[in-house]
Order: C-alpha cells, then structure tokens, then sequence
C-alpha cells in the first residue's frame, strides 16, 4: 500500500479505537452510576487506545522508510552470485544504479548482462514483498494496539496519567530536534571534513594562500592539481564583511539613536517599519541589485574619475550587504537604548547636558555591552550571507585588500562547488563541506562571544 | 574699603567671565547637538533612499514585462504542410509541423521577401513557442483542419525588447535587430497588426529557455509545495517545542542545552542548513533531490528557531492567574495548555509562523545545495516532483544573458514581494487585532 494511503488508514484506525475504548469506558461505568466513577474522564480512555494503536505503528513504519533501501540494497548485493560481488563502494553503488535502471525500465533489459537482470527482477520481488511485508506488520501492530487499549479499559485505570506522560514525551521529543539538527550538522559537515583533512593537510588549508579547486581527470593534465589554501577566500570574505560594517554599522546605530531618542512616536511610527522593509527583502533581490544596478553604477563611477573598478567589486556586494544589513543593527540597537532607564537620561538632562551629550555620555556607555554584541550577531551575519555575493561577488580567488578588486568568499566557494553534478569522493566536493565547518566554527564563536559579553559587561539596573 | 570694592569688582569680572565662557560654549555645544541630531536624520533618510531606491530600480525594469508583443497573423492549418492525415492518431499531431504553418503565414504577409537569408530573418520574427499553440488549438477544435484563421501570436524577444523601447527617451533598444526587422515591424505597426497585450504565458508557463514563454507558475507551484511541507511539520514541532521549554520543562542541564541549541541554530548561517540538507537527507537517507519534498525538509529545520522563539513569547504572555484559576478547579497540566494556554497563544503563535514562512519563502541558499536550481520546463505537480522555487527561479533568470530575462527577472522579484509583503501585513494585522493586554 502506498504510505499516504496507509497512514490514512491508520488515522481512521486509531479514531475507531478512540470511539470503541471511550464507548467501552462509559458503559463500564453505566453500572457504577455514572462517569464520575472513572478514573479519568472517558475522552482520556479513548485517547490511550487511540496512542496504542497510531504510536507503536506509526514509529515502525518511519524506521521502515528510513532504512528500506538500506535493507533492500544489502540483501540484493548479498545475493549475487560470488564473481559479482562489487569490490569497492564506488563499484557497489554503480552496480545498485545500474540493476535500478533496470528495473525501472530505463536502460533496456536486452543489453544489460543477464546477471543484472536475474538481480532487477529480484529488487522488484524484494520491493513488492517489502510493501506487503510492512503494510501487513503495521497494520496488524495497529489493531492489537487497538484491541490492547480496548481490553484494559477499566474504572481503575489511570487512564489519565498515561495519556500525559506519552503527550509529555512527544513534547519533549519536539524540543529535542533541535538538539539533532545540532547534530546533524555537526555530523554532516566534520565527517566530510576529516575525509578532505586525509588528502588535504589541514595546514595547508588554513594556512596556504592558493586557491584553484580543479582537480585533474587525468594525471597528465597540466595546471590542475587542485590547491586548497582557504586564505584568500578568508580575506575576500572579511574585506567584503568590513564593507558592509562600514555601512550597516554608523547608519544603523544612528538611525536607531535618532528614532529612540529624537523622533516623535508619529515619526517613529512611520520611519520604523519602512526601515524593517530592509529587513524582509530576500537576499536574493539583494544580489540581483547588487549585480545589476550597483556594480555597474560603480564600474561606470569609477571609469569617470578614471579608477579602475572591477564589474565584480567587493565594494558592490558590501555595500549591499551593508544596507542589508542596517536594520538589524537599529533594531537591536533600539532595543538596548530602550532598555537604558529613564532615571539616567533625566539625570544627565537635569545636570544641564544637552540630548546629544547625554547619548553620548551616559546611554552609550549603559549601552555597549548590547550595542557590542549586536554588532558581532551583524558580522556573523555578514560572514554568513550567501546570495548577495554570489551573483555580485567574483569567482577568482586574489589575494587582496583593495575593495575595487574581485574577490571570492567562503559562502560564494561552498556554493560553486557543491551546485551541479558532484562525486562525492573528490576532495573538490569535500572542500566545500570543511569550508561549511569553518563558517559553522566561526559563526557560532562569534555568537557565544556575543552572549557572553552581555552576560559580563551588562550593567544591573532596577 | 576700597579693597572690599576691588573685591567685588573682580568677582563681577569673574561671573561675567564665566558665563561668558558658558555663553561661547553653549553655542558651541548647541551646534554640537544640532550637527549629532542631523547625522541621525541623514542615517534615517539613507535607510529610506535605499528602500525606495530598490523598489523604483526593481519596478522600472519590471513593470514592462507584464505586457508582451503579439502580432497579427492569418494562419492556415494546411493538412499538406502540416503532415498530418489523422487528427485522432497522437503521433502524426505530435509530429505535425506546426512552426511550418506559421512561416507559411509569415511568407504569405511579407510577399515581397526573398532569399534565404532574408527569409530566416523572418520567421524569428514569431516565437519558436507559436506552434504549440496553433497545435493546441488544432487539438481542441478539430473543424480547424485545412481552414484560416486569424491571431495574435507571440512574438521573439528581440522584437518584444524592441517594440516596448519605441518611443521611449533613450530611443528604440535595436540590440540584434536587423534593418529589415525594424522594416517589418514599422510595416506591421502601420497595419495596426503588433501590439502589447496582457503577459499570459508569464503567469501560466514553466521555465523556458526562451525569454517570451518564460513564466514564473512553475517555481510559484514549487514555492507552494515546499511551504506547505514546511508549515505542516515546522509549525507543530515549533509550538510542541515551545510549549515544554515554557510549561513542562524542568530546569537543568538538559533544558539549558535544548535553550542554546535553539539560540544559536537561530543564528546559523542558511547555507549551512544546506549543507545539512545535501549530506543527511540526500546522502544518507536518500530523499531525491530536487524535490519539494526535501526542500520543505530543509527549510522546517532552518525556520524552526524563529517559530519557537516566538511562540514562547506568545506563551510566556499568557498570565501565569490563568493557568493558576484552571488548576484551581481541577484541570491536569494537559488540560491546562490545551485547553487555555495555547488558545491564547495561537494569535502569536501564528503571526510568528507567518513570519517564519516568509523567511523561508525567500531564502535561496540552502535550496541550491540540495538541487532545486535545477532547469526544469513542467510545473511541478506533486511533493516529488523536480522543481524549483521562486527566489531560485530569480537567481538563474538573473544569470541568463539574454536582455529580456532582466525584464522577467524584476517581474518574477515584483511578484515573490508583493507576497511577501501579503504575509508581513498579514502578521502585523493579526498581531494588532488578536493582541490582548492583561
């Protein structure tokens, strides 16, 4: 049966089991005189039979889903005859395509070695024998499920109490995927990392200051043994980032300085949400603009005052970002203003300073903690964007501190390589997940850092 | 005497002194202030400038490809030409040579052109996408076989670039147009046979590779799917998530590692959730690629921070007497969150999750590592189906070199706005009109 189709089926099971225990509860307590006889209220019974029927079949079938190619694929390669037997995993996974294909039709039996076919014609078997297998498991584990919660309904059974611990769990469980993604991508990227680490010395990657990620086809090809020395697109990344400090960091504070402190709440009303427009635009129409209007302005700018300014400068996608970039800054420094007493403005007033002077003197001051980490949440942002510098930000990695130039970064290198057709055990590919780990390892830094000085430096008011 | 004289004579001198010094100084101070007010009102009026900039620069390159250029021609579905005995055998119609029968139209309204080369000038007149739509018709309405008729076709988005620039202040946009083309079409635009209608295929067309019948439904239907899978299960696990962090959770060391899990995945960088996406849904679990499917998948987990976060605001809004009156007359603690808590949180809940879907149905990065960047014609039907997404869809029009893909691709960014700006009023609405005070 098709899963959509079985996980209906046990939804209309698990509300059968519902009514049926629910019912059963009531006329147990028919002759007691009345439901208040129960343990628990009837809806509790009903709710118990129901978890007994979805949850135990429910969580085989995910397991089922998750490793049924797993099984299917061990059990079809184990069955070949000895001479067929794949040596290395590459081989494994080029046979499994290849006896997939045929099956599915889509390279033609004819042509394909009979033993190949003897094996799709027993994936098919295996496949058809696995739906019937689980379908019958599942739904057999339902209706003794079902049955189970029907039997044990009872006046004395804490019916309740069950029904919350499951419903606690399943809470739990929930809180815990963040946990797992935490995992998941620790996993994902240090596995393939250390694969890259093995052929690439991890010194060598931090440390050299060439980047060319082509790998030779052929060992006689000239100009592509692949250097990974990630120094440049560690500068390309934090010129571009200091760009768009430059203009994410004076224009948000003093925007957010000036709606604060300044503007009246008519003003504030207003110029507020037009600025948090900045903030919903997605990143992509960043880069678009970045790339079509900006950079050429620039190139064109440049060429009058006869510079010479790179169609893809790191001025263009900085700037941009910057801008990007901006609201956060003044929303977060709105709110570590706002957070600042009234008692200390009023103070500072009342000793004769004017606005300007108490802003500077007394409420930054109070501030800074939360204005400090705000800026590095900014950066790790900036470090972090993806789409604006790939369609505004070049693919050469140079070397350079000139903003005029092109440069590359970590994000605009992770996309080039892993976008398209990718084999997974050329260190080009796994480049792309040790570059991934670097940013994961920086940005989380950058955010602990963050919190921490908050934490320290935070002055207790009230 | 005079001393005492001298005295206060001197203390004048100081007093006058001394506000003299605060006198100069307060002007100076005054400017001071005037001049750090104004930086604040140049960092606002920046922060406006670049707002409106955007819009105007996106909408003045856009707006232009809601209209297309259609031109007039008397079409004859001449059997012979087309190759086709049968309507009702699919091959022969599939096989039918319907660009054919445009070129013939075109022939027979410029008689006078002659020559080979003339004559391919000609037909790339009409887009290459005209004869499926004479084919379609054809399919509908069998009577047509062997009869005329008249119709606006399509034209190639040379000439479309070229009609929309007449007139315009920089004069007419000529790019690869030939004389004879301009010829042709000053000719027809005299016969009143070239005109700007309505954008039809932009709304009711997959990808293409020609700008003209390039339409955004197919990475709007992608968009759709994939948001559907990512509120389904993200909107759930986020209140589920929530609601035992806020009620349920004990403090220790446990809680305090889920609470710093959700911080910081809160400010990971998006492509990195594509990275996880590629090596543990991909890789090891073998999702297919492409697929809203996986799409959804990736973009639960990377929304899943900000649906928690602001559904335990929501929750931790609801005053603690409420909960307190419901166990007071016997409620268990499930009874309590569901049956109050959670009802009163739901405006928050939701408008949180508004957010967080237009934060997904923006992003980009993460779908190009797990393959929705892919060139893919149909629109996609289903949860598995190979597609892509709008914000994707903008990025590779963005990459294309021809002249009228800009056009598409500020037309394609005008539309991903206008629904984003949908679900951000939509936000603010509810927060507005649900928001309680206690």
């Amino acid at each position: 049966m098709q899963t959509a189709n079985l996980l209906i089926v046990l939804l209309a099971l698990s509300a059968v089991a519902y009514y049926m225990a629910r019912g059963r509860s009531v006329a147990l307590a028919q002759p007691l005189g009345g439901i208040r006889n129960l343990h628990s209220l009837p809806f509790f019974y009903g709710m118990r039979a129901a978890i007994w029927c979805a949850l135990p079949s429910t969580v085989l079938l995910v397991l089922w889903l998750l490793f049924d190619e797993h099984i299917i694929s061990t059990l079809l390669i184990n069955s070949l005859p000895e001479g067929q037997q794949p040596a290395s995993a590459a081989e494994y996974n080029l046979l499994l395509n290849s006896i997939e294909n045929i099956a599915s039709g889509a390279l033609r039996a004819e042509t394909a070695k009979p033993v190949l076919v003897a094996a799709a014609e027993s994936l098919k078997q295996l496949q058809q024998t696995g739906r019937y297998l689980v379908t019958a498991v599942v739904l057999s584990l339902a209706v003794i499920g079902m049955g189970w919660g029907w039997v044990k309904v009872s006046p004395k059974l804490r019916a309740r109490q069950q029904v919350e611990r499951v419903f606690r769990g399943i809470l739990l469980a929930c809180a815990c995927v963040a946990i797992f993604t935490t995992i998941g991508i620790l996993l994902s990227v240090i596995f393939e990392s250390l694969r890259f680490f093995q052929t690439v010395p991890a010194t060598e990657f931090l440390f050299g200051t060439e980047w060319s990620p082509q790998m030779a086809i052929r060992s006689d090809q000239v100009g592509s043994s692949g250097s990974f020395g990630a120094i440049p697109l560690f500068v390309g990344t934090l010129l571009i980032s200091f760009i768009a400090m430059l203009v994410a960091v004076p224009v948000g504070l003093m925007s957010a300085v000036y709606l604060a402190e300044y503007a009246s709440p008519r003003v504030r009303g207003l110029a507020k949400p037009a600025l948090e427009v900045l903030a919903g635009i997605p990143t992509v129409v960043y880069g678009f603009f970045a790339a079509l209007t900006v950079a050429p302005f620039l190139r064109q700018a440049g060429e009058d005052v006869g510079l010479e300014v790179s169609s893809e400068s790191a001025l263009a996608a900085g700037l941009v970002m910057g801008v990007m970039i901006i609201p956060f800054i003044s929303s977060l420094a709105d709110d570590v203003i706002n957070a600042v007493p009234q008692s200390l403005r009023d103070g500072s007033l009342g000793l004769g300073a004017t606005r300007s002077e108490t802003i500077k003197k007394v409420i930054f001051p109070a501030a800074l903690p939360g204005i400090v980490s705000g800026v590095l949440l900014a950066v790790s942002r900036a470090i972090g964007e993806t789409m604006i510098v790939v369609m505004a930000a070049g693919l050469a990695a140079k070397l350079t501190a000139n903003p005029l130039d092109t440069v590359t970064t970590v994000t605009v290198q992770i996309v080039t390589l892993l976008v398209g057709d990718q084999e997974f055990d050329s260190p080009k590919t796994l480049a792309a997940f040790a570059l991934g780990l670097m940013l994961f390892v920086v940005t989380l830094a950058l955010n602990f850092v963050a919190l921490r000085v908050v934490k320290k430096y935070r002055e207790q008011y009230d | 005497m005079t001393d005492l004289k001298n005295g206060s004579v001197k203390q004048t001198n100081l007093n006058q002194s001394r506000s003299d010094i605060i006198e100069r100084s307060l002007a100076k101070r005054y400017r001071a202030e005037k001049r750090f007010r104004c930086y604040g009102i140049m960092a606002i009026a920046f922060g406006l400038m670049c707002v409106a900039l955007l819009f105007t620069d996106i909408i003045s390159k856009g707006y232009k490809a809601f209209a297309q250029t259609y031109i007039q021609l008397e079409v004859t579905y001449d059997a012979n030409l087309l190759g086709i005995a049968d309507l009702n055998d699919p091959q022969q119609v599939v096989l039918g040579d319907f660009q054919g029968i445009v070129k013939q139209a075109l022939k027979n309204r410029f008689e006078e052109v002659s020559g080979r080369k003339a004559k391919r000038e000609l037909y790339g007149v009409i887009s290459n996408g005209a004869g499926y739509r004479l084919r379609d018709r054809l399919v509908a309405n069998h009577q047509l076989l062997n009869q005329s008729e008249t119709l606006w076709l399509v034209a190639d988005d040379d000439i479309d670039a070229y009609y929309k620039s007449i007139g315009s202040d920089a004069g007419p946009f000529v790019g690869r147009m030939s004389e004879q083309r301009q010829g042709w079409i000053e000719q027809l635009t005299e016969a009143g046979e070239v005109e700007l209608r309505f954008n039809h295929n932009f709304f009711t067309q997959g990808d293409s590779r020609e700008p003209e019948l390039a339409g955004i439904r197919g990475a709007a239907m992608g968009s759709l799917f994939t948001l559907i899978i990512t509120i389904l299960l993200s909107f759930p696990i986020g209140v589920a998530a929530a609601v035992y962090l806020e009620e349920f959770a004990p403090r220790n060391r446990w809680t305090d590692l889920i609470e710093v899990n959700i911080n910081n995945l809160a400010a990971v960088p998006s492509i990195i959730f594509g990275l996880l996406g590629l090596a543990i849904f991909i890789n090891f679990f073998h999702v297919p690629r492409s697929v809203p499917l996986v799409g959804g998948l990736v973009l639960t987990l990377m929304t899943l921070p900000t649906i928690i976060i602001s559904s335990r605001a929501a929750i931790k809004a609801v005053p603690p007497s409420i909960r307190e009156a419901a166990i007071g007359v016997g409620a268990s603690p499930m009874q309590v969150v569901l049956h109050h808590v959670l009802p009163l949180a739901m405006p928050g809940m939701m408008t949180g999750a508004i957010i967080g879907m237009a934060q997904a149905l923006g992003e980009t990065a993460p779908l190009l590592m797990i393959g929705m960047v892919a060139f893919i014609v149909d629109v996609p039907g289903g949860f598995t189906d190979p597609s892509t997404v709008l914000p994707v869809q903008i990025f590779l029009w963005a990459d294309s070199p021809e002249r009228a893909f800009m056009e598409k691709t500020s037309a394609a960014i005008m539309v991903l706005l206008a629904f984003l700006i949908v679900m951000n009023t939509l936000a603010v609405i509810l927060r507005k009109k649900m928001e309680r005070r206690w």
